[in-house]
């Protein structure tokens, strides 16, 4: 499902992209080290195709929530029966980028992040006030995890 | 942070374009020379604000279908040594403390965990808890039953002023 050069650029390039003019040509430079022999078109290509078949959602930076304004994850336990239109609501916001369902008593879960705080605060009590639920907020106080991207096939 | 950073995280958040030079791309866009934007995003680097710079994997689709949230209980005084602890282990994608919530929500460490089945991830969620050993008052697990909605971050454009 996977090519070795799929598996390969997966490894490798989920940080430490080249910060260079033409990076994609660089990738092919260091790959090829590698004992592949591909060009820049062809890496291109590559991570074109991973993304059109949802393999990846981007190629591109990856900021950290707290430094560009405010974000919290926070959790709803919603009545089985109303997980839906719940849901609905809570995903209808721009400002929430990731939502879960997850098996457990409290069993929503969403990441909200805006420009300020308070623009998170006011979306928290928008989702309180739109579903009639109490939302559990729960902002990061430390990050002790060095994001180095996530191991695949090492 | 200022306007121009803003900018940059606004115009590449949803991803650089797959084109041959994606800076000069981006700097166009912006309106700003391609040197600055590489040197400003540098910056931002070195800085922590980009964490990192790369392919964004989809973890379900390549095949890790189980991810765990880990969430922990541990005394507060030892909170910042057993989460480097944890942070550190190549299972865990986010290690983060966070506020309890009681009396329903005991737990104030929390670890996602990710395996290519429910199994796979149990046997991690065991490491953790030797790990932590005697110092963990309690732990669950909150398996992801469905994803409802993921995407990048979103920075809304800033209004003129």
């Amino acid at each position: 499902m996977l090519t070795q050069l799929e598996k390969q650029l997966l490894n490798d390039y989920q940080q430490g992209m080249p910060l260079v003019s033409e990076p994609y040509s660089e990738i092919a430079r260091e790959i090829n080290l590698k004992g592949f022999s591909v060009t820049e078109q062809e890496i291109i290509e590559c991570f074109s195709s991973l993304k059109e078949r949802g393999m990846i959602s981007r190629v591109g930076p990856v900021f950290q929530p707290k430094s560009v304004g405010g974000s919290t994850l926070a959790a709803i336990a919603v009545p089985t029966n109303r997980m839906d239109e719940v849901a609905n609501i809570v995903s209808s916001f721009s400002q929430v980028n990731h939502n879960y369902e997850r098996e457990h008593q409290f069993n929503l879960w969403f990441v909200v992040t805006a420009s300020s705080q308070n623009e998170v605060e006011q979306v928290l009590k928008e989702i309180e006030q739109q579903t009639g639920l109490h939302v559990m907020n729960l902002p990061m106080e430390h990050d002790y995890h060095i994001d180095l991207g996530f191991p695949l096939w090492c | 942070m200022d306007d121009l950073d803003r900018k940059i995280i606004t115009a590449t958040q949803s991803g650089l374009p797959l084109v041959k030079e994606p800076y000069q791309a981006i700097a166009q866009q912006l309106d700003i020379a391609p040197d600055l934007l590489k040197q400003r995003m540098r910056v931002m680097l070195e800085e922590g604000k980009i964490r990192r710079i790369g392919a964004v994997p989809n973890h379900y689709k390549l095949g890790y279908t189980a991810n765990a949230m880990s969430v922990w209980n541990v005394p507060d005084e030892m909170i910042k040594e057993l989460g480097q602890q944890l942070g550190a282990l190549s299972f865990v994608s986010h290690c983060y403390e966070r506020p309890r919530f009681l009396p329903e929500w005991p737990y104030n460490l929390f670890a996602m965990l990710h395996g290519k089945s429910k199994d796979e991830v149990a046997e991690k969620v065991q490491e953790v808890a030797t790990l932590l050993g005697e110092h963990c008052a309690g732990y669950e697990l909150l398996y992801s039953k469905q994803i409802l909605k993921k995407t990048g971050l979103r920075l809304k454009e800033l209004s003129p002023k």
